[in-house]
């Protein structure tokens, strides 16, 4: 499980929707059908409330995998599908909704919210374990993020408001810093945690606009290519 | 002297230290902590301002202190690394030391869901231990986070908390030892109230060391009344109020009166733990019984150096 998704309110998508009338829903077979807010089912159940209140449905259609480039063949098979509405409902990750944009000039529209990236901790009960945060701190922290797991995100040990395992924004939310810290004991690290832990390079985060990579990271010039 | 300011003076001539928070009121009115000022300046031997604390919006910090430190007292500077990435913080250094403050205290902050803008975002581009660390830096190396050099003195007084009561428990000392290490000169405590609790702690931070290179100052909230212990009691995480105080306080005639009796006590018997320097008391909303708490308690008058 990668994506985490989860439905908005039909109001909010009522209020996206606007004047369009024709509608074609479009959902994704990956994350959001292990979620249950994009699949199969999703889609059909999402289009007979849609019906009901008054839209066209013109189209329902299930992507393998929405944030895969869809291949020649399946946009010649898309594109019809697309053909008669004023807007598609995309059930996928915002990825899958970037992705049906590039499928068409229609206005395309989310009906989730994209979470985070986590985990089904047990059935029905997602828990964010990734903040993208661009430079993997696991390693130093036993493999619990502080970012994530800590509502403050602090790199350096729990706040005041660590108690009894329990964070103080929800009693319901293990403290990250426990977590760490227990596991550091086990591991017998208990050591690393009294070193001071150097800043974060937040630029590999979010604050350079979109972040692009190449992967492999393309070899260097050769030195003699210098020379010359 | 690191700072010279009036806290550091205190504590270095080996005085048992008061200090006491200034609560800024919403509003932009210099009076507000003027008055405050002039009605317990006597009491303390410096005046911490919060800053947006519980991440309600109040008047800020830095100007507070600098109104205080135009009456002559001497402040406490919080920052918040809740609110303000590095280039912020670090400007706000600065900023203090150019008005004459002359003592930080470094914090993470209180998680905004419990303040008046829950939908805020928290910055927390450093921690607490990196904030006392990166002014710590400025003032001994002259240098910024990024390693530019600073372009003037900064002499700070360097604070910063702990929470004796909070978990996981075995892990608070190494805690408080990062933070000593990372250069706080001085430490105020969450609020006691289990004194046992808080001596056994204290036993292991003089074991580890950490009294003879940082001071630690014990922190004191006054309890007004049945309904805030059992407030803090329920909902104030880190906070522990022992059910007995809370039973006292119901039994009482003069609920006030006896609330003022049982933090003297605490006062008292906090003052023979070897090890603590110094009391700082939060009687945040209710400012004005800090010169009576220190005159019962034998603290008054303060020392002038």
């Amino acid at each position: 499980m990668k994506s985490i998704t989860r439905q908005k309110k039909p109001e909010e998508i009522a209020r996206m929707l606007g004047t369009a009338k024709r509608v074609a829903v479009v959902g994704c077979g990956t994350c959001p059908a292990m979620a249950e807010t994009g699949g199969l089912r999703e889609v059909e159940e999402m289009a007979t409330l849609l019906g009901e209140k008054g839209w066209e449905i013109v189209s329902r259609t299930v992507l393998p995998v929405a944030c895969e480039p869809l291949s020649y063949e399946a946009r010649e098979e898309l594109t019809p599908l697309l053909e008669k509405a004023q807007a598609v409902l995309v059930m996928a990750c915002s990825l899958g909704v970037r992705m049906v944009s590039d499928y068409t000039d229609l206005p395309t529209l989310p009906a989730l919210d994209t979470l985070f990236i986590g985990r089904e901790a047990e059935p029905g009960f997602f828990m964010e374990e990734c903040a993208q945060c661009g430079e993997c701190l696991l390693g130093d922290y036993a493999g619990i993020c502080p970012i994530v797991h800590c509502a403050k995100g602090l790199f350096n040990g729990p706040c005041g408001g660590s108690v009894g395992g329990k964070c103080e924004v929800d009693p319901e939310l293990p403290c990250g810093w426990q977590l760490i810290h227990d596991r550091m004991k086990a591991l017998g690290r208990l050591g690393e945690l009294s070193l001071v832990r150097p800043y974060k390079d937040w630029s590999k985060s979010l604050s350079g606009g979109a972040r692009r990579a190449r992967i492999p990271v393309p070899p260097p010039e050769k030195a003699g290519d210098e020379e010359a | 002297m690191k700072s010279g300011s009036n806290l550091e003076k205190v504590l270095e001539a080996g005085y048992f230290a008061v200090t006491a928070e200034i609560g800024p009121p919403k509003s932009a009115s210099a009076r507000v902590i003027e008055a405050k000022g002039e009605q317990i300046g006597h009491a303390a031997d410096a005046f911490n301002v919060t800053d947006h604390q519980t991440g309600v919006v109040r008047l800020c910090s830095l100007v507070a202190c600098t109104v205080l430190r135009r009456m002559g007292l001497d402040a406490v500077m919080q920052m918040l690394c809740r609110d303000a990435n590095r280039i912020r913080l670090q400007g706000d250094v600065l900023g203090a030391v150019a008005m004459d403050i002359r003592n930080i205290l470094c914090l993470s902050g209180d998680h905004v869901k419990f303040g008046n803008h829950p939908e805020a975002k928290g910055v927390f581009d450093i921690d607490s231990v990196q904030l006392v660390q990166a002014v710590r830096i400025m003032r001994d190396e002259r240098k910024f986070i990024c390693g530019e050099e600073v372009g003037s003195e900064v002499p700070l007084f360097i604070g910063a908390v702990e929470n004796p009561y909070a978990d996981p428990f075995e892990y608070r000392t190494a805690r408080l030892a990062k933070k000593v290490e990372a250069g706080a000169d001085f430490i105020q405590t969450q609020a006691v109230y289990d004194v046992p609790k808080f001596r056994r702690w204290m036993e292991e931070v003089c074991e580890a060391g950490l009294d003879r290179k940082t001071h630690i100052l014990a922190g004191i909230i006054p309890v007004k009344s049945v309904g805030m212990a059992r407030y803090m009691q329920k909902y104030v995480s880190g906070v522990e109020v022992p059910d007995e105080l809370v039973k006292r306080l119901e039994g009482a005639k003069d609920v006030k009166e006896e609330g003022i009796k049982a933090i003297i006590e605490i006062v008292q018997e906090v003052m023979e733990i070897p090890g603590v320097h110094g009391i700082h008391v939060q009687a945040v909303g209710w400012e004005e019984i800090v010169p009576e708490i220190m005159e019962r308690a034998g603290l008054l008058p303060r020392p002038v150096l």
